[in-house]
């Protein structure tokens, strides 16, 4: 928790209570939130980067000042407060179990019940004037503007996707420009995203490369290697360039190419390499099709359809190399 | 570079005659699927659309259908061996969103 926020705590039967002076505060990002963020990308103890849910005064806000409403995931409330820097807003941070504002929309977390049970139980009517909270475009997936209006009288502004264009936002008055309101997927976004991937597949992918080593198959071992950064690093990395619109194909297409890198260091026949590309590529495919879980424009309905067409292709793919890499063994 | 995925999937519909062209669709949806022509809003793209659900939830007069989920693997697999909803789990520190 950073220290240039102070926490507002209305006590129950104290309806009429105003907030204690707000302290003056600055927005600023700091060493120890950048840490808590690589933390949070590389899988260190993620789950403990939560803010306690609750009302907080940034600035010296007063009954006129804007609302924004969040989700309590560390690097969300800061992306959050570092953006409204030299502004006084008060904060409201949903219970959204330290998941994303998006995520959490997703799963109703970040979500009509959630808002309109925080808006009663901080007091927030009695703190601000006017009848406007501005939410996170991605919010959106989980609340029902219109429901928010008839349950707390409040109305919900649709603010940009991206904290860092809020003051413009607020400079337009409360108008977001159609750019402003795009998900984008560029390569910052996706690489950011890597190694979450990496670490995940790594926990099985590892071991296994090290038992082919101890087993004297040190090829095998790299290859294995390759997959996994195939999948989980090339495909981020690569997917606009990667062939097809399938994440699937996109991981195989990488777990080749991993392979037909790797092949001039490696002692194998074309019949030896072949069946190895099977079993590889089919594993970086297997890696590459749960990208689509890190993306932002994959739909279930295309997933499922993937996944129906995908899953058997992959197995037996992995299967028909083991079987010609076994068959090799005794003819 | 837009970013598309499979072509033809998305269960996206919209009534037109239910449309009373506010343009909350086009606020939210995080794709510009929508586009307000004479005063209502119309379908741009649908194979752009990721069925977040966020525009049938905000729609004041439910003009708008779609199947919402998680476009996400890992959630279809989890679901499929649960036997449940396809679930992302990001509650427990899965490598998802």
């Amino acid at each position: 928790m950073s220290q240039n926020v102070q926490k507002i705590i209305m006590l129950p039967g104290r309806k009429s209570a105003q907030p204690a002076p707000p302290e003056r505060i600055s927005s600023e990002y700091t060493a120890t939130d950048r840490l808590a963020a690589w933390k949070a990308r590389w899988g260190i103890a993620r789950m403990s980067y939560r803010v306690k849910p609750g009302l907080y005064a940034l600035g010296s806000p007063s009954a006129s000042s804007p609302v924004f409403a969040g989700a309590n995931y560390t690097l969300s409330f800061n992306a959050l407060r570092t953006n409204l820097k030299g502004l006084s807003a008060w904060l409201l941070v949903l219970d959204t179990k330290g998941i994303n504002v998006w995520c959490a929309a997703g799963k109703g977390t970040f979500g009509t019940m959630e808002l309109t049970r925080s808006i009663r139980q901080t007091g927030l009517e009695q703190l601000v004037s006017h009848k406007t909270i501005i939410l996170p475009q991605l919010g959106a997936p989980g609340v029902s503007a219109h429901q928010v209006k008839a349950y707390t009288g409040f109305s919900v502004s649709y603010g940009p996707v991206r904290a860092k264009d809020l003051q413009e936002f607020l400079r337009l008055g409360g108008k977001a420009t159609p750019e402003m309101r795009k998900v984008r997927f560029n390569f910052t976004d996706r690489i950011i995203l890597a190694p979450v991937q990496l670490v995940y597949y790594a926990k099985y992918l590892l071991p296994a490369a090290l038992l082919l080593y101890l087993a004297g198959l040190k090829n095998d071992a790299a290859l294995t290697v390759g997959a996994l950064l195939a999948g989980s690093v090339i495909v981020p990395a690569l997917l606009p360039w990667l062939p097809g619109r399938s994440f699937a194909v996109k991981g195989a297409a990488a777990g080749l190419a991993a392979v037909a890198a790797l092949s001039p260091l490696l002692p194998f026949g074309p019949y030896q390499l072949a069946a190895r590309a099977l079993v590889y590529a089919a594993a970086a495919s297997f890696i590459g099709l749960d990208f689509t879980g890190a993306s932002t424009y994959t739909s279930l309905s295309g997933v499922k359809k993937e996944m129906r067409l995908a899953t058997p292709a992959q197995a037996l793919a992995f299967l028909a190399g083991l079987v010609l890499l076994g068959a090799r063994r005794f003819l | 570079m837009i970013l598309k995925y499979l072509r033809g999937v998305a269960t996206l519909k919209l009534d037109s005659a239910k449309c009373i062209g506010c343009g909350l669709c086009l606020n939210v949806c995080p794709h510009a699927v929508f586009k307000l022509e004479s005063r209502k809003a119309a379908i741009t793209d649908a194979d752009l659309c990721m069925e977040c659900g966020a525009c049938a939830l905000n729609c004041p007069t439910a003009a708008i259908s779609v199947k919402k989920g998680v476009g996400c693997a890992q959630a279809v697999r989890m679901g499929f061996l649960k036997g449940t909803e396809p679930d992302c789990g990001c509650g427990d520190d899965s490598s998802c969103c």
